[in-house]
C-alpha cells in the first residue's frame, strides 16, 4: 500500500461551540459565526488565515455569508456536504482532503442549527402532492424520521431478539455521561430505567427517550496541516482515517427496498475506514456514534465491526457503553440524545476532547477515538488520534 | 375520508403515474424492466441491472406478508394526529418477496388507519391489498388480513 496522502497529515487544532438550548435568540447564521469565532480563538488562528470552508447543505448560513461576517480573506476551497446527519464527519474529512492536497492551508468545518429555521426540517415542509421517493411512505403516515427508523427498529428486534431494555441501555448510558457535562442540555436531569420504560410513545417501538434532543446551537472545528498544528497551543488531534459510505440501492431514511435493509451505510463506511487505518475496532477505547435514535447504536456497533451481525443489542448489556468501566465508553459528553442534537457535530468535538484529555468522562490514555455520522443516511466516519 | 390535510402522491409524477393509474383501477402493479425483466419498486427511470430506460408494469396477486410495522403517536400533522395512534406497515409481496411496499393495515377499503389494534399486529401475518379511493386522482393501496389475527 503506497503512502496514504491523508493519514495523520492534518489535525484539528481548534474547537468551538455555542450554548445548547431551545428557542435561542440568535439566527442560524449568528450561531455559526459564534461557534466558528470560538474555534478560531481556541486554535489561536486569525480569521484572515482561513482559506477553506465546509458546511452541511441543509443550512441557512453558508460559506458566502459566514465569510463575510467573520471577515475572512479569499477562499480557495469551499464545499457543502449533503444528507443531513450523515454529513458531519465528511465536512471534517473534506477539509482534511483539501488541506492535505494543498487546496487550502486552514479550513473550518461547522454545523449550525435552529429548529425553527426554514432549512432545518425539510420533512416538515409539506406540499400536499409528493413526488420522488417520499411518495412511497409519507401518504401512509410515515411522516417523521422517527417513524422511518421505527419501521427498521421493529424488524431488527424481530430478527435479533433485541428488546426495549437494550434500547434503554443506550439512552441511560448517554444520560449518565451528560450528567457529568455542564454544557449538556440534560446535565441536571438523571434518567432511570423505570422512567424510560414508562415514557410516552413517539413511534412504537420508540419512546420519548429513544429520540435525540431538539437543540438550537452550533459547533465548529479548525483543520490545518500537521506541521502547522505542532506549533499551536493545543496538542494536535490528527485525522488518522476518513471514509464515507453510501450502499448499493440505498434509499435515504426509508431504506426498506433493497436486499438487506438493516445493513446500512455504516457497513460501507466502516470497512473502508479500517482499511485506511493502523487501528482496528479492537484497538478503539472510546467512540462517538451518531445517535439521532437509540437503535442506531446497535446498528453502528455492527457496521463498524465492534461485534457481529445482529449482536449490537447484546453488546450494550452490562454497562458496556458506560464510562468509566464499560468495554466501549460511547458518547462520552452525552451525545445527541443527552448533550445536544446538532446533527452529530458535537460528537466530533467530544472526540477532540478525548484526544486532548479534557473530556468530562475522560478515558485514560485514549490513543484514538472513532466518530461516526448518521446510520440510515449516506454517511461518513473519522478516526481521530493524538 | 377526505383529501384535505393528507399527504398524497403526485399521480402525474412520470416515474410513478402508471402505478397510481393502476391503483385507480383496483390493480396492484410493480415496475419491471422491459429489457431484462428485473422488478423494482419504488419505480424509477432506469434499470439498475441492465440500464435500460424501457419499463412496463406487471400486475401482482395483491397478497403479501407484513415485514415490519410501527405505530406513530403525536406530534403529527393534524390529519394524521386525528387518527393516531395508527399503524404503518411494510408488506413483502408473495409474488416476489424482494418487493416491499409501505402501507397501512386496515379492516377494509374505507377503513380508518386506527381500526386495527396495534398490539395485535405480527410480522409475518398474511395480508391482501385493498384500494382506498381518496379523490379523483388518488387511490391508495392498503392492506387487510387474510387470516384471523393470532393471539
Amino acid at each position: 500500500m503506497p503512502d496514504d496522502p491523508l493519514k495523520d497529515r492534518t489535525a484539528i487544532v481548534g474547537i468551538g461551540q455555542t450554548a445548547f438550548g431551545k428557542g435561542l435568540a440568535d439566527s442560524e447564521l449568528a450561531l455559526a459565526c459564534r461557534a466558528i469565532s470560538a474555534a478560531l480563538d481556541d486554535a489561536g488562528i486569525a480569521p484572515g488565515e482561513v482559506d477553506g470552508l465546509v458546511c452541511y447543505s441543509m443550512e441557512d448560513g453558508r460559506e458566502v455569508e459566514v465569510a463575510r461576517n467573520l471577515g475572512l480573506g479569499d477562499l480557495t476551497f469551499f464545499t457543502q456536504v449533503g444528507y443531513g446527519g450523515g454529513a458531519g464527519c465528511a465536512t471534517v474529512g473534506h477539509a482534511a482532503l483539501a488541506v492535505a492536497t494543498g487546496r487550502c492551508e486552514v479550513a473550518v468545518a461547522w454545523r449550525a442549527r435552529k429548529r425553527a429555521a426554514r432549512s432545518a426540517r425539510p420533512w416538515a415542509q409539506v406540499s400536499e402532492r409528493i413526488r420522488g421517493h417520499w411518495q412511497w411512505s409519507r401518504p401512509f403516515g410515515v411522516l417523521r424520521p422517527v417513524d422511518e427508523i421505527a419501521l427498521l427498529t421493529r424488524r431488527y428486534m424481530h430478527l435479533h431478539g433485541a428488546t426495549r431494555d437494550h434500547l434503554a441501555n443506550v439512552a441511560l448510558a448517554f444520560r449518565k455521561h451528560a450528567n457529568r457535562n455542564p454544557a449538556a442540555m440534560m446535565h441536571d436531569r438523571p434518567l432511570r430505567r423505570e422512567e424510560y420504560l414508562a415514557a410516552r410513545w413517539i413511534s412504537e417501538p420508540l419512546c420519548l427517550y429513544d429520540n435525540c434532543l431538539e437543540t438550537d446551537g452550533a459547533l465548529a472545528v479548525v483543520v490545518t496541516g500537521a506541521a502547522r498544528a505542532a506549533d499551536l497551543r493545543h496538542p494536535p488531534v490528527y485525522l488518522h482515517a476518513y471514509a464515507q459510505g453510501l450502499p448499493r440501492q440505498h434509499q435515504v431514511m426509508t431504506n426498506y427496498f433493497c436486499d438487506d435493509p438493516l445493513s446500512g451505510p455504516s457497513w460501507v463506511a466502516g470497512p473502508k475506514l479500517w482499511s485506511r487505518s493502523d487501528f482496528t475496532p479492537a484497538d478503539v477505547p472510546v467512540a462517538q456514534l451518531y445517535d439521532a435514535f437509540s437503535p442506531l447504536i446497535p446498528l453502528s456497533l455492527e457496521g463498524y465491526g465492534f461485534c457481529g451481525r445482529g449482536e449490537g443489542a447484546a453488546f450494550t448489556e452490562d454497562g458496556a457503553l458506560e464510562w468509566p468501566d464499560g468495554r466501549l465508553p460511547t458518547n462520552t459528553s452525552g451525545g445527541g440524545m443527552s448533550e445536544a442534537y446538532v446533527h452529530g457535530f458535537n460528537l466530533i468535538t467530544e472526540g477532540v476532547r478525548q484526544m486532548r484529555g479534557t473530556s468530562t468522562c475522560q478515558v485514560d490514555g485514549a490513543a484514538c477515538c472513532l466518530v461516526t455520522s448518521g446510520e440510515g443516511v449516506p454517511t461518513s466516519a473519522l478516526l481521530l488520534r493524538r | 375520508m377526505t383529501a384535505s390535510g393528507w399527504l398524497l402522491p403526485d399521480t402525474e409524477d412520470p416515474d410513478a403515474a402508471g402505478f397510481w393509474a393502476a391503483c385507480r383501477e383496483g390493480r396492484l402493479v410493480v415496475q419491471a424492466c422491459a429489457q431484462c425483466g428485473a422488478r423494482r419498486m419504488p419505480p424509477r427511470p432506469m434499470c439498475p441491472r441492465c440500464r435500460s430506460l424501457a419499463s412496463r408494469w406487471e400486475e401482482m396477486s395483491g397478497r403479501g406478508r407484513i415485514w415490519s410495522f410501527c405505530v406513530p403517536h403525536p406530534p403529527l400533522l393534524p390529519a394524521y394526529a386525528a387518527v393516531a395512534p395508527y399503524n404503518a406497515v411494510i408488506v413483502e409481496l408473495d409474488d416476489d418477496p424482494s418487493i416491499r411496499l409501505v402501507g397501512n393495515l386496515v379492516t377494509g377499503p374505507h377503513g380508518a388507519l386506527d381500526e386495527v389494534d396495534p398490539a395485535s399486529i405480527r410480522i409475518g401475518e398474511p395480508v391482501e391489498v385493498v384500494f382506498a379511493p381518496i379523490d379523483d386522482e388518488v387511490t391508495l393501496p392498503r392492506w387487510r388480513r387474510t387470516a384471523p389475527a393470532a393471539g
